[in-house]
C-alpha cells in the first residue's frame, strides 16, 4: 500500500530503535504518555515496546473516546433507544460498553431497541431521510476529530428541515483532558505518576492544530511531540521526545507535518464554533467532572439537540468497584495492575470501558500483548 | 367444445412470479416448484426417484458428515452468490477431514415475496457448482416463512464423504515443529461482501474466492498422506482458525506477518475499514499443518493445483501451555493474534 507501507518499514524501525537506544541516557528513565488510543493501538499492534530500551516507558493516556464515556451517558443512550418509534444511530465501538443493570446497547438491541451501527454522521442523516415517520437520534461521541462531521450533520439537517433528526452530543475536548491529568494530585503533588512528556494526538491535531499544546509545554514544562498513528511516526516521536528531554527543552514539536499545521483546519473549527459551545461541566470516566471539557449544541440549533428534545437527564453512575479503568485512564495504573484484567474482564465480557474499544489500553494489551505476561516455554526462531 | 385440458398445469412464472405461502404448503404449488425448479436444475437419479430420502450403497471405510447454514447478505456478490457458496461451504467442511465428498442434501427456507427469478438464479448457480464439484444434491426440503420472518432465502446443506485409508486429519493433531501452510491470499471473500453492503459500498475489483477445495485436498493427501491438520478459515478468518487448532492441539503457533499472502487491494480495503485481513473470512482457502519434513513436498503439491498457486509457509507450531498464537510483525515486534471478539462482518456466509 503506497503511502502506508512506508510508515511501517521494519528496517527503518530498527534504525530508529538503535537511535533511541543510543540517545536515551542510561542514568534516567523516560516516562512518555501517548495521549491517544490510536497510538496505544499502534504500540501494541506493531510490538513497538519490543523495540524500546527498558528505560523508555510508555504510559497510556485517556484519548479513547469510548473509554472516557461514563456509564450514565450510555444509560441515557439506551433510554433513548428504548423509546418506541425511535432509531438510535451509533458508531459500532459503543455497542458493547457495559451500562447499568447489566445492559449495553448490544443487549438493548437484542431486546428490541432499534439501534443501527453507522460509519459516519452522514449515514445517520441518511437513515433519518429514509425513515421520515421515525425519530432518529445520532449518538455523537469523540474528540475534536469526529466533532466537525457531527456539526455538518446538524447544519445539513437544519438546512433541509429534517425535523425527525437530532444529536445526542457527547463530544469532548483534548486540551481539557491533558490539563486535567497535569493538574491531578498524582502528577503534581504526590509525584506518583512520573510524566516526562507527551506524544500528542494525530487526527485531533489535524483539526485543532499544534498551537493549543504550546500552553502545556510552557506552563507545565513538558515536551509535546505531535505524531501520526503509523508505527514509524510513534518511534520518531519517541526519539524526538528523548532528545528534548536530554537537552532540557519543553517545546511543541510536530512529527506529523504531512497533516498537521500550527493553526489546524480553519473551516472545521469554524463549523464547530457555529454549532457547538462549551459545556459547563462533563463527567469523564476516570477523570470525573471536568469543567469546560466538552461541547453541547448551541441554542440556535436546539431543535436538533436530543437532550433538549427528549428531556435527557444525566444521572452519574459509579464504575464497578473492582474496575481500575479510572486509574488506567489517568496513567496511574497499568492494565495488569487491575485484579479483574483477563479474568473476570475480557473483551467478550468487559467490566470496564478500557476493555471494550480496540483503542482502550486493556483491550490493546489483552489482544496483542498478554502473552508477554506469562512465561512461554519455548518459542521458535 | 371446452378448452379444458385435464392434465395441463400452467408453468411457474419465473420471470415475474414471487414465492408465496402455497410454495411451502405441501400442495400442488410446492410440487410444481420442486418439479420445475429443483428437479430440473439438480437432475439426478436420486431426485428423480421422487422419495423423501435418497438411498445409496455405503462404501467401506470411515465416513464424515458436515452441515452448514448459509445466511449471507447480499445474496449475490462479486465472484459468487449464496447458491454456489452453500455447495462449496459444505464440501469444504467435509474435505477438511481429508475426505472425498459424495453427496449433498439441501434445505431452502424461502421468504414469502422473494422473486422466483432470483431463486432460479441461485438454484442454477448451486446446480452448476455441484456438477463442477462432482457432488450431487440427492435430497432436499423447502419451507416458506411469512414476509418479514426471513431474509429472502436461507440455505442449509449437509454433506457426507469418505476418508481414504491411512488418512487421519483432525484439529487436535498439530504438533510443535509442524509447518503452517496457507493455500493462498487471505480475506478476499469478506472484502468482496463488504464492498456490496448498502451503507458501505465501495468500488473494488476483489471477488470472493468461493471454491470447492476437495480436489486440492485430494492432491495434497496423495502427496502427503500424513497431513496433521486441515481447516478452511471462513468466519473469523485465519486468526480464529489458528486459535481453534492451538486449543484443540494444546500447542502454540508463531506466524510471520511478512509471509502472509494478502492482495494489495484487500489490505487497502481493510486499512480504510479498520479491519485486519487475519480476521476476514475466506471461502476458498485452507490452512494445513504438516511435519517440517513433509512441508516442502506438501507446498509443491499445493502450488501445482490451480486453487493453491499462491500457497505459502507462514509459520510454525510451537510448544506453549497457554496456547497463544503469536505473530512476528513486519515492523520487528511480536504480538498476540487473538480470537475474534464480537463480529467483524455480520452475515458473510
Amino acid at each position: 500500500m503506497k503511502y502506508i507501507d512506508e510508515f511501517r518499514d521494519g528496517a527503518l524501525a530498527q534504525r530508529l530503535a538503535a537511535a533511541i537506544a543510543h540517545e536515551a541516557l542510561p542514568s534516567r528513565t523516560y516516562h512518555l504518555m501517548e495521549f491517544c488510543g490510536g497510538h496505544t493501538h499502534a504500540i501494541s499492534r506493531y510490538g513497538i515496546k519490543d523495540l524500546l530500551p527498558a528505560n523508555v516507558q510508555m504510559i497510556h493516556g485517556p484519548g479513547c473516546p469510548v473509554c472516557v464515556l461514563p456509564i450514565g451517558r450510555i444509560d441515557s443512550a439506551i433510554e433513548l433507544a428504548s423509546r418506541p418509534t425511535l432509531i438510535l444511530a451509533t458508531y459500532a465501538d459503543t455497542m458493547r460498553v457495559p451500562a447499568s443493570k447489566g445492559l449495553s446497547l448490544l443487549k438493548a438491541k437484542a431486546r428490541g431497541a432499534d439501534i443501527r451501527m453507522v460509519y459516519s454522521s452522514a449515514d445517520a442523516l441518511r437513515i433519518a431521510r429514509e425513515n421520515p415517520e421515525r425519530e432518529v437520534v445520532f449518538f455523537a461521541i469523540g474528540f475534536e476529530t469526529t466533532t466537525p462531521p457531527t456539526a455538518v450533520a446538524i447544519t445539513e439537517a437544519s438546512a433541509g428541515r429534517l425535523s425527525n433528526f437530532s444529536v445526542f452530543c457527547n463530544h469532548v475536548l483534548t486540551p481539557a483532558a491533558i490539563a486535567n491529568i497535569l493538574e491531578s494530585p498524582e502528577v503534581r503533588e504526590l509525584g506518583t505518576v512520573p510524566l516526562d512528556g507527551f506524544i500528542g494526538p494525530a487526527h485531533v491535531s489535524t483539526v485543532i492544530g499544534s498551537q493549543p499544546y504550546e500552553y502545556f509545554a510552557e506552563e507545565y514544562q513538558r515536551p509535546v511531540v505531535i505524531a501520526g498513528f503509523e508505527p514509524l511516526d510513534v518511534m520518531q516521536a519517541i526519539l524526538m521526545l528523548v532528545r528534548q528531554l536530554n537537552e532540557g527543552r519543553a517545546e511543541v514539536e510536530n512529527e506529523f507535518t504531512r497533516a498537521v499545521t500550527r493553526d489546524g483546519n480553519a473551516k472545521a473549527k469554524a463549523l464547530v464554533a457555529e454549532v457547538f459551545e462549551l459545556r459547563r461541566s462533563f463527567e469523564w470516566r476516570g477523570l470525573g467532572e471536568v469543567p469546560y471539557s466538552a461541547l453541547c449544541i448551541k441554542e440556535k440549533y436546539r431543535a436538533f439537540d436530543a437532550e433538549v428534545r427528549y428531556g435527557v437527564e444525566y444521572r452519574a453512575v459509579a464504575d464497578n468497584k473492582a474496575c481500575e479503568c479510572g486509574a488506567i485512564l489517568r496513567g496511574v495504573k497499568k492494565p495488569t495492575d487491575c485484579k479483574v484484567f483477563g479474568t473476570v474482564c475480557t473483551p467478550e465480557n468487559p467490566i470496564g470501558s478500557c476493555m471494550v474499544s480496540s483503542e482502550g489500553a486493556c483491550a490493546a494489551h489483552y489482544t496483542y500483548g498478554r502473552f508477554k505476561d506469562v512465561p512461554v516455554v519455548a518459542t521458535a526462531a | 367444445m371446452s378448452g379444458v385440458r385435464p392434465d395441463y398445469v400452467r408453468p411457474v412464472d419465473f420471470k415475474h412470479g414471487r414465492v408465496d405461502m402455497s410454495h411451502g404448503s405441501g400442495g400442488r404449488a410446492m410440487a410444481q416448484l420442486i418439479d420445475e425448479l429443483f428437479l430440473r436444475a439438480f437432475d439426478n437419479e436420486w431426485l428423480r426417484a421422487g422419495n423423501d430420502s435418497a438411498r445409496f450403497a455405503v462404501p467401506a471405510g470411515r465416513m464424515v458428515i458436515a452441515t452448514d447454514s448459509h445466511v449471507v447478505s447480499p445474496l449475490f456478490f462479486p465472484g459468487g452468490d449464496i447458491g454456489c457458496l452453500s455447495v462449496h461451504g459444505t464440501i469444504n467442511d467435509v474435505a477438511m477431514s481429508g475426505a472425498a465428498p459424495l453427496y449433498l442434501a439441501a434445505t431452502f427456507v424461502l421468504e414469502e415475496g422473494f422473486p422466483l427469478a432470483d431463486l432460479k438464479r441461485i438454484v442454477a448457480s448451486m446446480a452448476s457448482a455441484s456438477r463442477a464439484a462432482g457432488v450431487p444434491v440427492v435430497t432436499g426440503d423447502t419451507k416458506v416463512v411469512e414476509q418479514g420472518k426471513g431474509d429472502g432465502v436461507f440455505i442449509t446443506t449437509t454433506g457426507i464423504g469418505i476418508v481414504p485409508e491411512g488418512v487421519d486429519i483432525a484439529g487436535d493433531h498439530a504438533r510443535p515443529g509442524d509447518a503452517i501452510i496457507v493455500s493462498g491470499t487471505l480475506g478476499d471473500h469478506g472484502v468482496a461482501i463488504m464492498s456490496q453492503r448498502e451503507n458501505l459500498s465501495f468500488e473494488t475489483a476483489i471477488e470472493s474466492d468461493t471454491a470447492a477445495l476437495h480436489g486440492l485436498v485430494g492432491a495434497m493427501v496423495a502427496a502427503v498422506p500424513g497431513i496433521h491438520c486441515l481447516r478452511d478459515p471462513t468466519r473469523g478468518g485465519l486468526a480464529t482458525t489458528l486459535n481453534e487448532i492451538a486449543h484443540q492441539s494444546r500447542c502454540g503457533m508463531l506466524i510471520r506477518e511478512q509471509d502472509l499472502p494478502v492482495k494489495p487491494q484487500v489490505s487497502a480495503a481493510c486499512e480504510f475499514l479498520g479491519l485486519d485481513p487475519l480476521y476476514v473470512a475466506n471461502e476458498g482457502k485452507l490452512v494445513a499443518m504438516a511435519s517440517a519434513g513433509d512441508a516442502a513436498t506438501l507446498l509443491a503439491a499445493m502450488r501445482a493445483h490451480p486453487l493453491a498457486r499462491g500457497a505459502a509457509i507462514i509459520g510454525e507450531v510451537i510448544e506453549d501451555p497457554h496456547h497463544f498464537v503469536q505473530m512476528q510483525t513486519s515492523f520487528g515486534g511480536r504480538r498476540n493474534v487473538d480470537w475474534l471478539t464480537g463480529e467483524q462482518l455480520p452475515r458473510i456466509c
